[in-house]
């Protein structure tokens, strides 16, 4: 349980940040500039908190009028862009350096499951500097675990690391927070990752909250029709090795996923576009979309544009959001109630972020 | 081949104690203040910083001076320490050590502070989130990342506290067998008609020795160079 709030000027630069998260991934999604790293070194004590408060699982650790846990004292561990791994260690020491300064009755994080999770058993005894990027961003997750901390955060760690590192590292991230149970503050700018790791997400704008909710219903939200997204959820089903396709099966049906993810029956979201959805009133025949979901029209908002989003109700409850012309909805009479097809092209889809 | 007098061995030899149990004293002292220095922020900072380079700019001879006013048996700290601890540095070897120490000391300290300055603060930032304190964190981040500095800076300590000489003379004076140094027995040599043999050979010796040592500082620090790149 962490609840921050922050009113401080840094430079010429006004940061007003309330938020509160609870176990599970909090991500504080927003521009570069917006203020996420100035919240996680705040967080972290390595910048002075002027006026506020920090608090964690019901400790004050800063409150403005003098009172400064030093970053040491705080057992809260942090990743940052770069891997900052210890130059002059193997890398087995770097993992075991945080664990000198934990008490010995609060180490929870026991050293094996933590490399077998990261995949990093072979490089125990390697230095930093002989390691790829990925690799080193690896040891700096088990480093920060390791510490046992109460609070991970994250400062944009998959940011200088190429696609085919993110894809290898986020279900890393993913299997942490679902194996060890430790709350993580996850900043991104990356759409696809808070939207994949975050229970709750916090957007930052110019230093301030523009919105906080879930991710549905944070991307559900944008003034920019291709900037509209929604979240389906489901589990993956036996991927299709012929034609490499996954299929993620939700209650409204099956979403096919582009390439071949496992491990089955794993809990996966994926992000839509509006703009990839299309809606029809029928279960459609000979298109080649292969992804049809059932559902009703929630709403229609008003408009003049030539577009507009429509909100659709899916079976089993998501909110879909399809971004459709005023014509098309005029012509097939679509209303709230309405029974409704979303129709979502498979190749839109998959599960890389970025 | 000129033989060297015994007495010249025994300067010799008096020179390496100095020089060594100078360095033993110099590194960890330019070490602390190598760290102020770099990471410190404090007034009067400039100040303290041209104290510990003084020596390098005055006169050796007034560093001697100074030196003998302050820990001479009459000086201010040279009387306390004799009266309440028995220490005596004045024309003492354990003299030559403190001056060979305060003439050493700026160069021990670039060396090092340069060295400390090179390392990434991010790591000590690191370090900090995960448990570690300030002084743990220099004791294992800070200081090994500072290590070539500090070998390459006890090696030109080291050379510089075996040429000693102005300082040494003038604290200590020229006692064969006690303040005798390599530099006091050229000066003693070249002084009296028959010395120039001898004069001749202890300043091949020291320039070999002071050699020596700029080239192993050197290859210790290219090797530190290859071995973290």
């Amino acid at each position: 349980m962490i609840e921050v709030e922050i009113n401080q000027r840094l430079g010429d630069f006004q940061l007003d940040v309330g938020f509160s998260g609870d176990g599970g991934v909090t991500a504080l999604f927003g521009p570069s500039g917006s203020g996420k790293s100035s919240v996680i070194k705040i967080i972290a004590g390595l910048t002075r908190l002027a006026s506020g408060r920090v608090v964690v699982d019901g400790t004050v650790l800063a409150d403005g009028k003098g009172r400064h846990v030093p970053p040491y004292r705080r057992r809260i561990g942090v990743v940052f862009q770069e891997a900052r791994l210890f130059p002059h260690l193997s890398v087995r020491n770097n993992l075991r350096y945080g664990r000198l300064f934990t008490p010995r009755d609060q180490r929870r994080v026991a050293e094996e499951p933590v490399i077998e999770t990261l995949g990093i058993g072979h490089l125990l005894d390697r230095r930093p500097a002989t390691l790829s990027g990925g690799e080193q961003q690896r040891v700096a997750l088990g480093r920060a675990m390791l510490a046992s901390p109460r609070l991970l955060l994250m400062d944009e760690p998959l940011a200088s690391l190429d696609v085919a590192r993110r894809l290898e590292i986020l279900p890393l991230i993913e299997a942490l927070r679902d194996e060890f149970g430790i709350p993580i503050v996850y900043v991104s700018h990356a759409v696809e990752e808070v939207a994949r790791l975050a229970g709750k997400i916090v957007v930052l704008e110019a230093g301030r909250v523009a919105r906080q909710g879930s991710p549905a219903d944070v991307f559900r939200i944008a003034a920019d029709r291709f900037a509209i997204m929604s979240v389906v959820e489901g589990r993956l089903g036996a991927p299709d090795d012929a034609f490499h396709l996954t299929p993620i099966e939700t209650p409204a049906g099956i979403v096919w996923l582009n390439g071949l993810v496992r491990p089955l029956g794993r809990a996966v979201r994926v992000l839509v576009h509006a703009t990839d959805v299309a809606l029809a009133t029928r279960r459609p025949e000979g298109v080649t979309i292969r992804t049809v979901l059932a559902g009703t029209v929630a709403d229609i908002p008003d408009g003049s544009g030539p577009s507009v989003t429509v909100d659709v109700a899916l079976q089993g409850g998501t909110r879909l959001a399809a971004s459709v012309t005023r014509a098309a909805v005029a012509e097939l009479g679509l209303e709230p109630g309405r029974q409704v097809f979303a129709l979502v092209k498979s190749v839109a889809l998959d599960e890389r972020p970025l | 081949m000129p033989e060297l007098s015994p007495d010249a061995w025994i300067a010799i030899a008096l020179s390496f104690k100095v020089a060594a149990v100078a360095t033993l004293w110099g590194v960890p002292l330019s070490t602390l203040l190598a760290l102020v220095l770099a990471r410190g922020r404090f007034p009067g900072k400039a100040l303290f910083d041209g104290v510990i380079h003084l020596p390098l700019v005055l006169p050796p001879v007034v560093t001697g001076y100074v030196l003998l006013l302050l820990l001479g048996r009459k000086g201010p700290v040279g009387a306390f320490l004799d009266q309440h601890f028995g220490i005596v540095f004045a024309f003492r070897w354990t003299g030559a050590v403190v001056a060979a120490v305060i003439m050493a000391l700026p160069i021990i300290v670039r060396a090092i502070r340069l060295s400390i300055e090179a390392v990434d603060a991010r790591l000590e930032q690191a370090s900090g989130t995960l448990g570690a304190g300030p002084v743990s964190t220099f004791f294992l981040v800070t200081l090994p990342l500072s290590l070539p500095g500090i070998l390459v800076g006890a090696t030109l300590g080291f050379a510089k506290a075996l040429g000693e000489f102005g300082a040494t003379i003038t604290f200590v004076s020229n006692i064969p067998g006690e303040t005798r140094t390599i530099a006091s027995a050229i000066y003693t040599a070249s002084q009296s008609p028959e010395g120039d043999a001898e004069a001749l050979l202890l300043s091949v010796i020291a320039a070999v020795i002071g050699l020596a040592a700029l080239v192993a500082s050197e290859v210790i620090a290219r090797r530190f160079r290859r071995a973290s790149s």
